[in-house]
């Protein structure tokens, strides 16, 4: 029995950790943010350098043939750095979409250029995580896709997309296939890029080797762990900050930090967010091992981290005072991120609606 | 991250199963750290013997002299839940007075206290908090002289629970007057009978007497009866309340309450509609259900930081906190699903499960203040586990 990491995961974490430390320093986050560079370059070959891209893919397909428990410790990792690189969407729910239900042609194609970080992966299937606004919704038929996807994660810089139809079917679509209309949506997160897919009877290639409900649900599940760890990394980055800035500012001849008033709710942060961590790792766990359990573990982390990440976000602001407002300390970019990973393939509510389905409690 | 349990611990549960399928007949039905019935003791001997209560406590002193293996204690827990039989006998005196005299005893001591003590012949009590002196427990003020061969006590003690049925007393006393407040305590140990003691039954909130205050006035008590040396209390206390924390805020009672609101949702109708097919109290359950589950994975996560030795810092220190404020939640979350059935008391018609989840309610929240209350954990978080600077103490006048 060991609940914990393994050497060679920490030693992993860590190394990715302090390259970002490095090449996604906040100055960089900003020049990109700035100009919506949601795959800032230098940061991007950092990461491929490490082999992030291909984290979980199989060593077949030249990936590191990881699982996303390690992933889970990147995308922390990530979150810490709010490193404005694509990988939730391009390095893990779209190799999970094709190890599940792609052909020996579709990963041969597509999974070793993912692992080199020659391709970028948008996935799009937040109609069937979320629900449809505004008219989203695709419709698949003879091979064709119309109808348009809202809210497509890691979208700017995709080659290629995972398009999740209305009955539940997954999708290849070229990013630069005839009839494909590229609509870029502007979020709070300018670290990660988000957009709309336009379909005009546009070619797909299905993806259709395997039992297509349960490929959509890993999909979903995996992105559900990782938008919680990158939640549990940019809310502990925020809390460190909050402590540190507490340390040091001084007001009626004290640091602020030696307030009670202040320090309890750096207390209250940690105190909240840290069981979270446990919940991530058990989620990833359950992901990799424990398939019955694997959906609503991830629900479950996904709304935890996702009320704790709002918590922590807007307290450590507080705690900053008037300088956690400004856009000098830069420190909105921490909370701009957590704000898109909690409303991103199901909201706490949401998420928690399917928790409940998936143990039978009630009607829907 | 391996979940599974090696070919040895698999084999110990086993033995664990096999014991219980043997005995479990003759199981007391109820567990209670007071109950000293006959069958009560007989069960805390036989679970002695084989290695499931006391398991750590060397032979000498009537434990089963094992090894510390925190995996082999964890399995005893979850194979006596699972088959509803209740654990060895707790309590201070077991859970919180051994351990201490263990680490701080003399030889005399521990063979004069420990075995009785585990074999539920001998209930104790802890004398620490002082109407004064709650979060601030070293300013305390019940005093010890000495006099002749004997310390002489007088003062108040209060929050005492098992004060009315404990044979002997664990208490903090001044006894250094002049000292720095924390140095001037010493841990004495004295049998409730002794003369001058008076114990007065305190009815809290719930209409229960959980706790009592207890009066001093001359109580003799010899010289030898201290634990550690005099002035040293206040570090014999600390490796007392180190055990304490370890006991509030168990995840796995708040697994096996959530498992009670779940049944209750199902049961219970409103309006012929049954409460979980409410939406608005279904999120709340699934809400709680993620809390309850990061706590039990991270009991697990400081279960095997603790089998590997390594202190987990941070992580330690936020349990009793987050442990009671979610046992306080689930009871709420109870009430508040029952709706007006939620307020029923005492034995109303009506009563749903005898009145438990307003007595929990109310008994919670003495927990969240008690054993350090939130706030002085809040402390303790920020200082030990974020390193946050301590509040300046006050320019003396």
């Amino acid at each position: 029995m060991e609940f914990g990491l393994s050497e060679d995961q920490r030693l992993m974490q860590d190394s990715v950790r302090r390259t970002l430390e490095k090449v996604s320093t906040l100055e960089r986050v900003r020049v990109a943010a700035d100009a919506k560079d949601a795959k800032a370059n230098d940061v991007w070959h950092a990461l491929v350098e490490l082999g992030v891209p291909g984290l979980i893919i199989d060593e077949e397909f030249g990936g590191m043939g990881l699982k996303l428990l390690d992933a889970a410790l990147i995308a922390e990792a990530l979150g810490r750095f709010v490193a404005p690189v694509p990988f939730i969407a391009s390095a893990v729910m779209a190799p999970v979409a094709l190890a599940a239900l792609g052909s020996a042609k579709q990963k041969e194609t597509w999974l070793p250029k993912l692992a080199n970080g020659e391709a970028v992966a948008g996935v799009a299937v937040s109609e069937r995580s979320s629900g449809a606004r505004d008219g989203g919704g695709v419709a698949a038929s003879g091979g064709k896709l119309s109808g348009k996807a809202l809210f497509v994660m890691d979208f700017a810089a995709a080659d290629f997309f995972i398009v999740g139809d209305k009955a539940g079917g997954l999708h290849i679509v070229d990013a630069q296939a005839k009839g494909l209309n590229k609509v870029a949506l502007t979020s709070i997160d300018l670290t990660r890029s988000l957009g709309e897919l336009q379909f005009d009877n546009v070619e797909a290639d299905a993806l259709v080797s395997g039992d297509a409900r349960a490929g959509l649900q890993r999909v979903l599940d995996a992105g559900r762990v990782m938008l919680a760890a990158d939640t549990l990394g940019a809310g502990w980055m925020m809390i460190d900050k909050a402590v540190e800035y507490a340390k040091e500012r001084k007001q009626f001849g004290r640091v602020i930090g030696s307030f009670q008033a202040v320090k309890h709710l750096c207390a209250e942060m940690a105190s909240e967010i840290e069981p979270g961590r446990s919940l991530v790792w058990y989620a990833a766990h359950a992901f990799d091992e424990l398939p019955a359990e694997a959906s609503l573990m991830a629900a479950h982390a996904k709304s935890y981290m996702g009320d704790v990440g709002r918590f922590v976000a807007r307290t450590a602001t507080e705690v900053h005072g008037g300088m956690g407002f400004t856009d000098l300390l830069g420190l909105h970019y921490w909370f701009k991120r957590i704000g898109l990973d909690r409303q991103l393939l199901g909201s706490p509510e949401r998420v928690r609606a399917d928790a409940a389905a998936l143990q039978g409690w009630g009607a829907r | 991250m391996d979940l599974s349990y090696s070919p040895q611990y698999e084999a110990f549960r086993a033995e664990v199963r096999a014991f219980l399928d043997k005995h479990k007949a003759n199981a007391p039905v109820s567990r209670g750290m007071m109950g000293a019935s006959s069958g009560t003791l007989a069960w805390q001997r036989l679970l002695i013997e084989h290695g499931y209560a006391a398991r750590t406590i060397p032979k000498e002193y009537g434990g089963f002299g094992a090894e510390p293996d925190i995996l082999k204690s964890r399995i005893v827990a979850e194979e006596f839940t699972a088959a509803g039989v209740p654990m060895g006998l707790g309590g201070q005196g077991i859970s919180m007075f051994v351990p201490t005299l263990l680490e701080l005893g003399t030889e005399e001591q521990k063979k004069a206290f420990i075995k009785p003590t585990l074999m539920g012949e001998m209930i104790w009590c802890q004398g620490y908090s002082e109407p004064g002196s709650g979060s601030d427990l070293a300013s305390l003020q019940t005093k010890a002289h000495e006099d002749g061969d004997d310390f002489i006590i007088n003062g108040q003690k209060i929050w005492t629970s098992t004060a009315k049925s404990a044979d002997m007393m664990f208490c903090l006393v001044r006894t250094e007057p002049d000292a720095p407040k924390h140095e001037g305590i010493s841990y004495l140990i004295f049998s409730m009978d002794t003369p001058g003691i008076d114990v007065r039954p305190l009815t809290t909130m719930t209409g229960h007497a959980e706790f009592n205050e207890v009066f001093f006035t001359d109580v003799r008590v010899p010289r030898t009866q201290i634990v550690g040396g005099r002035g040293q209390g206040w570090f014999v206390a600390n490796a007392t309340l180190k055990h304490e924390r370890g006991m509030l805020g168990d995840p796995n009672q708040a697994g096996a309450r959530l498992r009670e609101i779940v049944d209750l949702m199902h049961e219970e109708t409103v309006d012929g509609e049954r409460l979980i097919d409410n939406p608005l109290f279904r999120d709340r359950l699934v809400q709680l259900q993620s809390r309850v589950l990061a706590m039990q994975f991270h009991g697990l996560r400081l279960l095997t930081a603790s089998s590997k030795g390594e202190d987990a810092g941070l992580a330690r220190l936020i349990v009793k906190l987050q442990g009671c404020e979610i046992n306080h939640q689930l009871a709420a979350l109870a009430i508040d699903a029952l709706g007006e059935l939620g307020v029923l008391y005492g034995n109303s018609p009506h009563l749903r499960a005898h009145g438990s989840w307003q007595h929990r309610y109310m008994f919670d929240l003495g927990l969240i203040i008690g054993g350090g209350t939130a706030q002085i954990q809040k402390n303790i978080i920020s200082e030990r586990g974020l390193a946050m600077p301590r509040e300046p103490k006050p320019a003396k006048a």
